[in-house]
């Protein structure tokens, strides 16, 4: 009798304990992003205007976009501190193939092989010699700004050809920019890849346990490579989307992004340690900061103020579950 | 969990209400500047609520981004065009980069100027200089002798100390101050050194001035990081009352030495000025009162504006010993 609740009911609670648990992150996620929706929406009389919410989209769809690949790389208990440096040197080579007479496809090419190199770089190393990414990504992301600062000086690239600019200002449909689309299709190609492929679940056997995800027979140096490849060339994308958008290149383009990524990624619910976080709820914290930022912004609250806010918001976000969890886990030894 | 979140809720709607409101009638005018926190544009922001306070009907929006980035700006920009902001008056982190946006809000009826650093044509109607080169020129050879005053010497001699020899606005400053020293027979131009804009050559190339002209009266250096060491090393050398040192400075870094008198005065331009004339500009075009050529501006008199609507607002203001102390808390 004991031997079969047991076999019954262990299998069962795990999978409805970790259910539990990502649905209530994402819905709390959620939740306090309608309540910034809703507070914008009386705050201020612009916020619910169409163009308006487009036009903000722009200033984090860049981010959002290098915050995907980043999740699975966390997850897979790695990091990579040289993404913003990636879009300055992959910006910096654009620059260089327009002043040779590259159209605007070309110049798509260069500033990914650019990133894929970059992110081939990181990974090696990391993989090779066994140096923590977050201390050879220091490294490369002094390394390939410094490379891009050689190149262009306190020079600038101006002219790219026309059609260019269709990557960071140009519209699909509507109100719905190209940069906006190619990031939520890009949202379903990661949600798929991380919770339904093989791919997805030896990212997170990794992030839980290297060791024995290595023993159980998966290749953990040649996945991790894969990850800051990806990672590498999703930034050289992201440089293409904002090199368009500005028109021009100066090697301080994207300056201190990579920590903009990275909040995108915690408040998403990916655990700083490796091993858990979704997609999804990624991409909802990438809209609260989004709307949140828009909406000080709107009310003309001070960049210094707004720092602080998302600073506080991000360690009330991360830490009220964490507070209520434990709250609710001393009530029931108290029982 | 709502029973919780409730009270903030209602916390956050609260704090909605107590936004300022504004006169729909109102001209608002967005003074947008490099980073927020800086001496040199809170002071231009006091510019502009003099000039606002002047207009009347003027509403100023003092913005800009935490760090010096044109991404933070463009950020900015576009929650102001979501605003719809009468006009912007921006000091730009980088002249391309924000031309995009500009055009986009000009695309929407916002007039756009910049001012202090500036932004390529085809993104704002004027920009405004503080100086022109011109005018730079001409006050630094008038400082040189405004100091011979002060020496009580009827004439004497002057040298310039420069940054690099292949700085373009140096060269360009140095050239007019030759071009205007017919103009003042007392002044005996001896003299150019390059200090690179490095604090320790700067220092030795001023103390090699003085050694090999014993006579020399006035260094004129028209950097800031020239004239620091300048003065440093007059009084160094123990020259202070011999050799006046004058130029374009900061406040801050210069006060001790208009003090222990090492200089008599020195130029730069002023951010109040700089920003009040920047927001009577914006709220002319605003009201259709400028026209191809000029823009008023208010106490600072009228805006020439070039073929590319640049213009120039004055000659560089001038500190000495009573003005430089209050100017030395702001920048």
């Amino acid at each position: 009798m004991a031997n079969t609740m047991t076999q019954t009911a262990v299998p069962n609670r795990l999978s409805n304990h970790w259910l539990h648990h990502l649905l209530r992150w994402e819905t709390f996620l959620l939740l306090v992003t309608v309540l910034v929706f809703l507070f914008n929406s009386l705050a201020t009389p612009y916020f619910l205007d169409p163009w308006n919410l487009s036009d903000a989209t722009f200033n984090f769809t860049e981010k959002a976009i290098i915050a995907l690949p980043m999740a699975m790389l966390i997850i897979c208990r790695e990091i990579d501190l040289s993404v913003a440096s990636i879009i300055a040197l992959s910006s910096v080579s654009m620059g260089l193939a327009a002043e040779a007479g590259m159209g605007p496809g070309g110049l798509v090419f260069v500033a990914v092989s650019v990133g894929i190199v970059c992110g081939l770089f990181n990974g090696l190393v990391v993989t090779h010699f066994g140096i923590p990414s977050i201390v050879v990504t220091i490294g490369t992301m002094s390394l390939y700004r410094g490379i891009a600062y050689v190149i262009l000086g306190d020079g600038a690239f101006t002219n790219y050809p026309s059609g260019f600019e269709f990557f960071g200002q140009g519209y699909v449909y509507w109100v719905f920019s190209f940069e906006f689309t190619l990031f939520m299709g890009m949202a379903l190609i990661f949600y798929g890849l991380l919770h339904h492929t093989n791919f997805g679940r030896r990212t997170y056997a990794i992030g839980n346990n290297p060791t024995a995800a290595l023993y159980s027979g998966i290749k953990v140096n040649k996945h991790k490579l894969i990850l800051f490849v990806m990672v590498g060339a999703i930034s050289g994308l992201a440089s293409v989307l904002l090199t368009s958008r500005l028109g021009s290149t100066r090697p301080s383009i994207a300056f201190g992004w990579e920590l903009s990524v990275i909040t995108m990624v915690v408040l998403g619910g990916v655990s700083i340690l490796g091993g858990s976080g979704s997609m999804v709820g990624v991409v909802i914290a990438v809209f609260l900061m989004g709307l949140v930022t828009f909406g000080l912004g709107l009310l003309n609250v001070p960049g210094i103020v707004m720092t602080i806010i998302i600073g506080a918001m991000l360690i009330s976000v991360i830490s009220i579950p964490l507070v209520a969890g434990r709250l609710r886990a001393a009530r029931e030894q108290r029982k | 969990m709502f029973k919780k979140l409730f009270p903030a809720l209602t916390a956050m709607m609260s704090i909605a209400y107590l936004a300022p409101a504004h006169a729909e009638d109102d001209v608002r005018i967005a003074l947008v500047v490099k980073a927020m926190g800086i001496g040199f544009f809170e002071a231009a922001n006091e510019g502009a609520q003099e000039a606002a306070e002047e207009l009347g009907n003027v509403e100023i929006i003092y913005t800009g981004p935490t760090t010096t980035t044109a991404e933070g700006q463009i950020e900015v920009i576009s929650s102001l065009i979501a605003q719809r902001v009468d006009a912007i008056a921006v000091s730009a982190n980088d002249q391309d980069a924000l031309v995009p946006i500009l055009s986009r809000a000009q695309q929407r009826g916002i007039k756009v100027i910049s001012w202090d650093s500036g932004v390529a044509p085809e993104g704002r109607s004027v920009h405004l200089s503080p100086s022109s080169d011109d005018l730079i020129g001409r006050m630094n050879v008038q400082l040189a002798a405004d100091a011979l005053e002060a020496k009580g010497v009827s004439s004497g001699q002057m040298a310039i100390l420069s940054a690099t020899p292949t700085s373009t606005n140096q060269n360009v400053w140095i050239e007019e101050m030759k071009k205007v020293l017919p103009e003042f027979p007392q002044l005996e131009f001896v003299d150019t050194v390059y200090g690179d804009d490095l604090a320790d050559k700067s220092y030795r190339e001023a103390v090699a001035l003085m050694r090999n002209h014993p006579d020399l009266d006035v260094i004129v250096a028209p950097t800031t990081v020239g004239i620091l060491a300048a003065a440093q090393a007059v009084s160094d050398e123990g020259r202070v009352g011999e050799v006046y040192v004058t130029g374009l400075g900061l406040p801050s870094e210069l006060a001790g030495h208009v003090e222990s008198g090492a200089m008599h005065n020195f130029a730069i331009w002023n951010p109040i000025d700089l920003g009040y004339a920047a927001t009577t500009i914006a709220y002319n075009l605003v009201m259709d009162n400028a026209t191809e050529t000029s823009v008023d501006m208010g106490r600072m008199g009228t805006a020439q504006l070039d073929e590319n609507g640049s213009a120039a607002m004055a000659e560089p203001f001038i500190y000495d010993a009573t003005n430089v102390e209050d100017f030395a808390d702001i920048f």
